[in-house]
């Protein structure tokens, strides 16, 4: 019996009962473009990064279950063109200034820009005000750049069972709060430890103290394009920066 | 839902009067009330706000311990919908309609009115605490509009002499009891009846020809009506039927479960409202059927938090059913039938009408909808298979099961059986409810309700069609135009751009946030229209629409996102005059205008001379040295 495989731009991918587009393709070597997606964690298909084509439809790999005969488009222009549209959406919506980010070269949005090609913000900046939280002695919170990909969420909730985060407002309001009646992450059972401090694929959670002990220029997308790392662990929050 | 303004001491109300002792005694009856289920969590925020007036800090953490949720979830689900308030409001919360046929009757120009008189600024509270003035999503009075709510009541058809008075009663803080009794008059307004609003059944009857049918000829019947859901995604009925009873049971103690969808938020549609204000019996004679057919023993009604002044009859309803042993054990005599039927508020937040949302809310979460599949059928609510149908398709149900499949299937045409309702409003002589078989065309239902010069018709809300004049030929049915039920007017002298732009601004309001395109692709395109509204606009931004418009239409997560620019495709298609006009030129215009980001410092300086201002020329000569 023949295992089942879909067909990804062309290539036959195996896949084993269960799994989604993104992970048959992830084994196979395949990048999908991705920022709420972990491999840890439970898929939740927020960000679209991953929009691919099923059969025709547009759905999202990391959620989608893989069918056997299922003819799959994933590194096309026109998907491409609409990752770059919500990179820069990404990029507007919240206050993301690469340059003076102690997270650059270790940033999954930031790689991503760089791999489709994303050329400038494209549309108005939104520049919200979110004032950062620096209350804990440990972790440095930069709101100004969450991209609402719940990875923090999901961490805290599903792994460290503390809870610490999780999202309120509605819409374009919509934004990351912690689990403390004043407001303040010092305020919650949050620590260094905690798998929530590393799962941040953007510069939000931040260990204090460590901003630029690895230069920039040195750190692990300014080495390779993200789309060369498939299959490698991503990056895992402030803990990279030290390595 | 909401306090009467007595019941607290006159004084500007802050986070810092609500001590935590204090606020988790008043809270705990409420708790208490619900056994402290976190699945209650929105039912308590509402009533904790009722009490309080607002959810201050306090009230988050004591009503999180009490239902053991961790307090950010609690936080989160009070920061998801509209009706629910972080910040104090006015004692006297006035909401206006800001549907476009609310505007299109001036609710625009009386909000400002209103204001004006009690000297505030839209959206803020009164300095004294007594009153806040704002605007809401439609709430569904479209046929007797301009309508507002006040503290959660509906006030219908506002006029100018109206508003004065509302102002000089809210100043005067005289209780809501002692306002003039025909302000709040609801109207029905139904115009035609077919079989649906001219059936005269009492309650029970439908329920009692499903127990003569027996389940299985009861679930032939509705095979052979050919039910599809009135909700809009049109859906065959028997089909969700079949399957939920078919699903497995995922927790071996629990059970099935009928819901029904009220909450009737697309702007332009009111008909569920008339059938839960005058044909409860029959909304709630089809979850029995319903319940009766897949094996559920819990029905469960989600009805839009801008109706909750229904909320006491519908609950006077099933009580009458409880004594009459259509709710309950032994329902209709059967021994083995167990069923009752539980209501629900949502708060403000279209997006609970996509049924997965609308289950993620009835859970007491944020109304985020779910990954399908799984489908509801196979894992709703509890994550069991769960029925989720419209009002008005548990109606026809309830209709299929006492006159059978073949009746049904002999009204409309042969893919769109039997009839609908359609919500009518705008530019038309009687605004109202018409029940028509579907196939009817657009030109006879504008021949119908007095529609003299129509230019368009919005037909299914924002998320439907406009249709132009060279459509009016058009059936209404799921195979030629689709619709949940509104159909809009608007007359020749009306200007179909802002009339997208109105629409434009609804869907930023209402998106939930959950995905990316929606969240700031919705927000982008409102931003698009206003820039074209201040006359920066220009061929650029036309093609940006056009631009996010199909990346909405591919990527987003659900039919919100997915229809939020199908308002604006159409009108730019159909309507391109309205919009081009307004360019600027048509290349390329920048949002930005230096001499009205000005306008600031000169009001801080009380200046408005000549040289307070930035003329266009001598600005591009100072920007560009």
């Amino acid at each position: 019996m023949n295992a089942p495989s879909l067909l990804l731009d062309g290539l036959p991918v195996p896949f084993s009962d269960g799994q989604t587009i993104m992970e048959a393709a992830t084994v196979a070597g395949i990048f999908i473009p991705h920022l709420c997606h972990h491999p840890e964690f439970k898929p939740q298909g927020s960000c679209k990064l991953c929009t691919v084509k099923a059969n025709g439809r547009y759905v999202s790999a990391c959620t989608m279950p893989a069918k056997d005969g299922m003819e799959v488009e994933n590194n096309s222009p026109d998907l491409n063109d609409k990752r770059r549209t919500l990179l820069q959406m990404l990029f507007v919506e919240g206050n993301h200034f690469c340059p003076s980010c102690e997270k650059s070269g270790n940033c999954l949005l930031q790689a991503l820009a760089y791999e489709l090609e994303m050329l400038t913000p494209h549309f108005t900046q939104f520049y919200p005000d979110r004032p950062v939280d620096a209350s804990h002695p440990e972790v440095l919170l930069d709101f100004n750049r969450c991209i609402l990909c719940e990875l923090c969420v999901r961490a805290s909730r599903d792994v460290d069972r503390k809870n610490v985060f999780a999202l309120s407002g509605r819409g374009i309001g919509k934004h990351l709060i912690v689990n403390a009646e004043s407001g303040r992450l010092a305020d919650t059972g949050f620590s260094l430890a905690d798998k929530a401090a590393h799962v941040c694929p953007v510069g939000v959670i931040l260990e204090k103290r460590q901003g630029f002990l690895q230069p920039i220029g040195c750190r692990r997308y300014d080495l390779q394009p993200i789309g060369m790392q498939v299959g490698r662990p991503p990056a895992t929050g402030s803990s990279e920066q030290g390595s | 839902m909401d306090r009467d303004p007595r019941w607290l001491p006159e004084m500007v109300v802050t986070d810092e009067c609500f001590d935590a002792t204090g606020v988790a005694e008043l809270l705990q009856p409420i708790v208490d009330r619900h056994r402290r289920e976190p699945e209650r969590l929105l039912q308590i925020l509402l009533e904790a706000q009722g009490v309080l007036g607002y959810l201050p800090r306090t009230a988050l953490t004591a009503i999180a311990d009490a239902v053991e949720l961790p307090r950010a979830r609690v936080e989160g689900v009070a920061g998801f919908y509209s009706f629910l308030h972080l910040q104090p409001v006015g004692r006297y919360r006035i909401l206006f309609s800001d549907n476009v046929t609310d505007r299109m009757l001036g609710s625009v120009e009386l909000m400002d009115r209103l204001c004006n008189r009690l000297w505030i600024e839209r959206g803020k509270v009164s300095e004294d605490g007594l009153v806040s003035v704002d605007t809401t999503s439609c709430t569904g009075m479209c046929d007797q509009g301009p309508a507002l709510l006040v503290n959660g009541q509906p006030l219908t058809r506002i006029s100018a002499e109206r508003i004065d008075r509302i102002s000089e009663l809210a100043r005067a803080q005289v209780p809501m009891t002692d306002w003039p009794r025909e302000w709040f008059v609801v109207a029905d307004n139904v115009r035609r009846r077919d079989v649906l609003l001219a059936s005269g059944w009492s309650a029970g009857d439908a329920m009692r020809a499903a127990v003569a049918r027996g389940r299985e000829r009861l679930l032939d019947e509705m095979k052979r009506s050919n039910l599809r859901g009135r909700g809009g995604a049109g859906f065959t009925t028997h089909t969700k039927w079949e399957s939920a009873r078919r699903a497995p049971c995922r927790d071996p103690q629990g059970s099935r479960y009928v819901v029904c969808n009220a909450d009737e938020g697309e702007p332009g549609t009111f008909k569920d409202r008339v059938l839960l204000a005058s044909h409860a019996d029959l909304v709630f004679d089809g979850m029995s059927v319903a319940a009766f057919a897949i094996g559920a023993e819990k029905g469960l009604l989600y009805l839009r938090g801008e109706y909750a002044w229904l909320l006491p009859a519908l609950n006077g309803n099933l009580m009458r059913r409880r004594q009459n042993g259509l709710l309950g054990v032994a329902v209709c005599g059967q021994s083995d039938w167990k069923f009752d039927i539980d209501i629900h508020l949502g708060a403000g937040a279209y997006v609970c009408g996509e049924e997965t949302a609308l289950l993620e809310s009835l859970e007491g979460r944020r109304g985020v909808p779910r990954i399908r599949p799984p489908y509801p059928a196979q894992q709703g609510y509890r994550d069991q298979p769960t029925v989720v149908n419209n009002v008005e398709t548990l109606c026809k149900a309830a209709l299929i099961a006492l006159r059978g499949g073949a009746w049904f299937a002999g009204l409309g045409s042969k893919q769109s059986t039997g009839t609908k309702l359609l919500s009518i409003a705008g530019d038309v002589e009687s605004p109202g409810v018409y029940e028509y078989p579907f196939g009817v065309s657009i030109n006879q239902v504008l021949n119908d309700c007095g529609a003299g010069n129509a230019q368009a018709v919005q037909v299914g809300g924002p998320s439907g069609n406009c249709l132009a004049t060279h459509e009016f030929t058009r059936r209404i049915a799921f195979e030629d135009v689709p619709t949940a039920g509104a159909f809009t007017v608007f007359g020749a002298h009306r200007d179909m751009f802002e009339v997208a732009r109105n629409f434009a601004h609804f869907f930023a309001h209402e998106s939930c946030g959950f995905c990316t395109p929606c969240r700031v692709g919705t927000t982008l395109v409102a931003n698009c229209m206003d820039k074209i509204a201040n006359g920066n606009g220009s061929q650029y931004d036309i093609s940006e629409i056009f631009r996010i418009h199909r990346l909405l239409h591919a990527a987003s997560h659900c039919g919100l996102g997915q229809t939020a620019c199908n308002p604006l495709f159409d009108t730019l298609n159909k309507f391109r005059p309205a919009y081009e006009r307004r360019l600027r030129s048509l290349d390329f215009a920048p949002a930005f205008d230096l001499d009205q980001a000005l306008s600031v410092a000169r009001q801080m300086t009380g200046r408005d001379d000549p040289a307070a201002h930035f003329s266009r020329a001598a600005g591009f000569q100072r920007a560009d040295p």
